[in-house]
């Protein structure tokens, strides 16, 4: 089944859903494995796995240090594409990658997202890859039934909220504020304001991201977004309490 | 057809959402400005009042005697307000932001010189700055970061990953996302999303333009060749540009052999056979970089050149051979150097000293009736620690520990 509708179909059944973030190889396989079957026993819908990048453009600290840890334990794209397809099988939650269009680039668009339809994944996440700078990997990945989730950012005007539905698909991206990820946003009058722009904008579900970190946030977001993304947090957790610590904080977050 | 933003296949520009509007605003900005003689004139005016346009061309009269080959010529960057070529992009972009009414700028530096002539022109238009330099280039280039600061910005040292320009420049990407609104990126070479490989290249053909009249006048005839250092391409191109179709000049683009080409430690993307297309940065050029994507360490003993990627605009000449490219190691730069004080009492930078390198290979087997012209974009001021270090000159060091020792006492 497509994205969107498992998403639509799970949306069914919960006011808010969560999607989790965690960057492959950092700090290792073995914890990664653990802090996904953490989330998906507790309730998470939706995960973006980073692929390691050494250039992390939009990401703030938490996630950029967890990049460049992971790359100097030497993580590969290939193992990285392995653990993918484990979680996919392992799991029965839609799993997407995140990485920078280098990697996809260096690997081939192709083989990148054959690999993807083959393995199980559901959606990429590319934030440095607008429609316009593509050619043909949009509408490959469509064919292959993978999803390309786009990103809408405050700074968007409502002409490029339009064009960005058309291009994307899976759901809609919504960055909370300007800037990297990590630090807090404000889900203030400015933040309604701007997220009744989305979904004007697109019937897609919602997602909003940035700076999402607690179960005020998440309270703060239901009943306007459809999915709430927890990206550092649980990095910022994995790093202080270790793996084991994930699961409660899940919990939380809904109760 | 090639596409807006895109030189052959390279360039473009792939940036984060968050960006998307700024970019379009300054596109817009940029086109109008490239289309009203009125700003060409402004910016030619402020380059000849505040900076020091036309820089002169200087006929190295002993280098040529001693090479017995080519007559050599030097465009001196050098004289450039703040030392380098970097000041030319840096105005020009200051008078944009005025037109744009923004009030912050932010930069990118390696050497410092780019960070220098943005801590100047922030200084001098009213804007506050901040510059980010990678912590082995803080450490390496110390005296441009006390006039930075000095000047009123603020310099942060970037911490991550190699600790050099390319993580600067990510770090400078991150400032801007959070203040888009404010703030522009004052980007220090022609490489990046479009516009700025095409921007920084034209506020730089000012370089070239004034050459051309130089050397018809002073020699008689245009150049045989032209050398330049490469880092990220902004002096080349400036240099370049105005000569690209000019038959019988060839262009010979310098890169940072480092410690050898073949020793990896080097930065050299489009001379040897380390680099490969990708995609980083915002655009799409050659770099030194693993099969997975991942960006490699480079190295040289410039600051400047030590970068991953380089101009997307080089690397369509480069794929259609319409410049050369060749690499100096840090050894031979250093004696170059030496020479060039020696013979001429005239300090090249570090980077400056690659394309002098490369003429010094190539002169002697040229006719004296022929004449080259070395693009010297900087000056060696800067780098006086490791310019001591490399000549290993006692006396220097000797005044360090002096220095060391007084400070030390003083707390
Ligand atoms: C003196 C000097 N020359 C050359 C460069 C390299 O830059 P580009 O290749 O853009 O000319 C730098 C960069 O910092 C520099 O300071």
């Amino acid at each position: 089944m497509h994205l969107e509708d498992r998403l639509i179909n799970m949306r069914r059944e919960k006011d808010i859903l969560l999607m989790t973030h965690i960057v492959l190889g950092y700090p290792s396989f073995e914890a990664n494995r653990e802090v996904v079957r953490q989330m998906v026993e507790n309730g998470v819908d939706c995960i973006e796995m980073q692929i390691p990048f050494s250039e992390p453009m939009a990401d703030g600290p938490v996630i950029m240090k967890a990049n460049l840890d992971s790359l100097k334990r030497g993580t590969e794209v290939k193992q990285c594409l392995l653990f993918g397809a484990e979680m996919a099988r392992t799991h029965n939650i839609p799993f997407l990658y995140m990485t920078y269009y280098n990697i996809i680039f260096k690997y081939g668009e192709k083989e990148f997202i054959d690999e993807c339809a083959a393995s199980g994944i559901t959606g990429l996440i590319v934030p440095d890859l607008p429609p316009e700078q593509s050619d043909g990997f949009f509408s490959y990945a469509a064919e292959q039934n993978i999803s390309t989730i786009l990103i809408y950012s405050p700074t968007s005007t409502d002409e490029r909220l339009a064009e960005l539905d058309k291009a994307g698909s899976g759901f809609i991206y919504c960055m909370a504020r300007r800037g990297v990820t990590g630090s807090k946003s404000e889900l203030d009058d400015t933040f309604d304001t701007y997220l009744q722009r989305c979904r004007k904008a697109t019937a897609k579900p919602l997602a909003v991201g940035f700076g999402i970190r607690s179960r005020e946030d998440i309270a703060a977001l239901k009943g306007k977004a459809d999915m709430a993304v927890i990206g550092s947090e649980t990095i910022r957790l994995v790093d202080a309490e270790g793996a084991g610590s994930v699961g409660q904080f899940i919990t939380d977050l809904r109760s | 057809m090639v596409k807006k933003g895109y030189f052959g296949s390279w360039g473009g520009a792939f940036i984060p959402e968050v960006l998307h509007q700024t970019f379009k605003e300054l596109e817009e900005y940029f086109s109008q400005a490239k289309n009203d003689p009125q700003f060409w004139q402004e910016y030619l005016k402020v380059m000849s009042t505040y900076s020091c346009r036309p820089t002169p061309l200087t006929h190295a009269e002993n280098l040529s005697r001693h090479f017995g080959g080519a007559q050599i010529y030097i465009k001196r960057e050098d004289l450039n307000h703040t030392g380098a070529h970097k000041a030319n992009n840096v105005m020009g972009q200051g008078l944009l932001v005025k037109r744009m009414g923004k009030k912050r700028v932010i930069a990118e530096t390696g050497a410092g010189q780019h960070g220098m002539a943005t801590a100047t022109m922030a200084a001098k238009y009213g804007f506050d700055c901040t510059i980010y330099m990678g912590e082995v280039d803080v450490l390496r280039q110390r005296p441009n970061v006390f006039w930075m600061e000095k000047m009123g910005a603020t310099v942060v040292s970037v911490k991550d990953g190699s600790r050099t320009l390319k993580d600067a420049i990510n770090e400078a990407f991150r400032d801007w996302v959070t203040n888009v609104d404010t703030t522009h990126y004052v980007f220090g070479t022609a490489c990046g999303p479009a516009p700025f490989p095409e921007m920084v290249s034209w506020f730089q053909s000012i370089v070239g333009n004034e050459a051309i009249e130089q050397i018809l006048a002073q020699h008689g005839r245009k150049p045989v060749r032209i050398y330049a250092c490469v880092g990220g391409g902004s002096n080349a191109m400036g240099v370049f540009g105005r000569f690209l179709d000019e038959e019988g000049v060839e262009l010979v683009g310098v890169e940072a052999g480092g410690r050898g080409i073949d020793t990896g430690k080097h930065a050299a993307r489009l001379c040897g056979s380390d680099a490969s297309p990708g995609v980083a940065q915002g655009y799409r050029t050659m770099f030194l970089q693993n099969d997975d994507g991942q960006m490699l360490e480079t190295h040289s003993v410039a600051a400047g050149l030590d970068y991953v990627g380089v101009s997307p605009i080089l690397s369509d000449l480069w794929e259609r051979g319409k410049v050369r490219f060749e690499s100096a190691t840090d050894a031979e730069v250093i004696e170059a150097l030496d020479l060039t004080m020696k013979k001429e009492g005239i300090i090249p930078a570090l980077e400056s000293a690659h394309a002098f390198v490369q003429a010094f290979k190539e002169a002697p087997a040229l006719s004296p009736d022929d004449a080259v012209i070395i693009n010297m974009s900087g000056r060696g001021d800067k780098d006086i620690f490791t310019i001591a270090h490399a000549f290993d000159d006692p006396s220097w060091k000797k005044f360090i520990i002096q220095r060391g020792l007084e400070y030390s006492k003083s707390k």
